[in-house]
């Protein structure tokens, strides 16, 4: 039976590992090689690498952490941040990453979906959404953000998720800014919405905290993935332990792993 | 040697790296017909669509598999490199993959039991009913969970070594005498992953 997948996400800058909360409020929380080593080791499905300088200076470095990162990293690998064409991705593939994840750049020239699946395959292809609700309207109205969460696009989450299907997109990873940092669950009727919309794997991102937010999400939110990043650094918790917990509550993961 | 075939289908890092790691001698990235006819392992890696199958025909690279096939040589298809082992694609209608194998990879359907199928079928998965006399799969236990990404599968036939269920049981392994091949990815799976590739260096 395919499993719900628990995705350890490390958010980088300037080649550490950092933590906001609603996208600002940076915390040091390591080296992105070693964490990521623990965590494939402490049974998480997937690593994605964010990068958040996003800075010119900043590529080499990245290149560099993505090269250390996957070394000797044997589950999916992604990473994103900064990756405006085709070659940037290919760079990112040479330096050993399987899929990368594109959100401003996508939503600035839509092509870029399309161009980087047909060198490397749409499973490659991850276009990642940070959506905000609209103070007073229902969930449909939730507008799409870009740079990092600071700019307003006007655009519909859900408009955004079907024509960034249609490009070719392998995956959407859906993140709530709502509830992204708060640990006080995620936003699942806004997953479910999309997960209804798309026939490609949602991954739910935001707001994780405890193992039940993980089994509402994958029940009611119908994720495919959940991915999470401050609930892990700081050791109050490993994928085995969650995925022990999920499995108690029927939902079906990778274990032993 | 290992000639790992490069014809331009997606990705081939994650599988070098791994075969390297993993203590593999002379692993040679390679487009040269003569250059994989002659080596004693073959590795068909490959993500994306059937279509780019066609560059195997175009450069010879299916005839010089053929020919270190019937001299014995180790072979290994992963993904859509399985996919090629058997005679076509719905994903490429016309295109004719290596034929070693008979059968045609089909979509996933959009309905099973009833109920909606998501495809792609992106994520863990287990291998089930894994053949006991399977080389490749030595040590590796049914309920084995690995890494799958694909939305075209191969049937389940006579050299079916394992089976996944997802809308259906489908082949997840294949394997005859020294020709194999994996739908799901050894390089991203994981413990499960690097045994299968293990065995495969060890043959």
């Amino acid at each position: 039976m395919l499993t719900k997948r628990i995705i350890a996400c490390l958010d980088v800058r300037g080649g550490r590992v950092v933590k906001g909360v609603q996208f600002v409020d940076i915390v040091d929380a390591g080296d992105p090689a070693e964490l990521a080593h623990r965590h494939a080791a402490a049974g998480a499905d997937e690593i994605v690498l964010l990068d958040i300088t996003a800075t010119h200076e900043g590529r080499g470095t990245l290149l560099e952490t993505v090269k250390r990162t996957a070394a000797a990293l044997f589950v999916p690998f992604t990473v994103g941040g900064g990756i405006r064409s085709a070659e940037d991705a290919a760079a990112v593939f040479d330096a050993g990453a399987d899929k990368v994840s594109i959100n401003s750049s996508a939503i600035a020239r839509p092509e870029l979906i399309g161009e980087i699946g047909e060198s490397f395959g749409a499973q490659a292809v991850i276009v990642a959404i940070d959506a905000r609700r609209v103070e007073g309207r229902g969930v449909e109205e939730a507008e799409v953000f870009v740079s990092g969460g600071r700019k307003a696009t006007g655009r519909r989450v859900l408009d955004w998720a079907r024509e960034a299907e249609d490009r070719g997109a392998g995956e959407i990873l859906l993140t709530s800014m709502d509830t992204d940092g708060m640990r006080s669950g995620f936003d699942c009727e806004l997953t479910a919405m999309v997960s209804w919309t798309v026939q490609i794997p949602v991954i739910a991102s935001g707001g994780a905290g405890t193992a039940g937010h993980f089994v509402e999400v994958f029940g009611r939110g119908r994720a495919d993935a959940a991915l999470a990043a401050s609930i892990f650094h700081f050791g109050v918790t490993d994928s085995r332990e969650l995925k022990g917990e999920l499995q108690r509550a029927g939902v079906s993961v990778r274990l032993p792993c | 040697m290992i000639a790992i075939i490069d014809y331009k289908a997606g990705n081939l890092t994650s599988v070098v790296k791994t075969l390297n790691y993993l203590g593999a001698r002379e692993t040679v990235v390679t487009q040269d017909p003569t250059v994989v006819a002659g080596a004693a392992k073959v590795v068909l890696p490959g993500v994306g669509h059937f279509q780019a199958t066609s560059l195997l025909r175009e450069l010879g690279l299916t005839d010089a598999v053929r020919e270190s096939v019937a001299k014995g040589a180790w072979f290994l298809g992963i993904c859509v490199g399985l996919q090629w082992l058997f005679e076509g694609s719905t994903e490429a209608p016309g295109l004719v993959g290596l034929g070693h194998f008979e059968g045609t990879c089909e979509r996933f359907p959009a309905l099973f039991d009833g109920s909606e199928l998501k495809s792609p079928h992106v994520g863990w998965n287990s291998l089930e009913k894994i053949r006991t006399a399977s080389r490749l799969m030595r040590g590796v236990e049914s309920g084995g969970y690995v890494y799958y990404t694909h939305s075209w599968r191969a049937p389940v036939m006579h050299a079916t070594a394992a089976v996944t269920e997802y809308g259906g049981a489908f082949t997840g392994v294949v394997e005859k005498d020294n020709v194999m091949g994996v739908q799901f990815h050894p390089e991203k799976s994981s413990a499960v992953g690097l045994q299968v590739l293990k065995n495969f260096l060890e043959l």
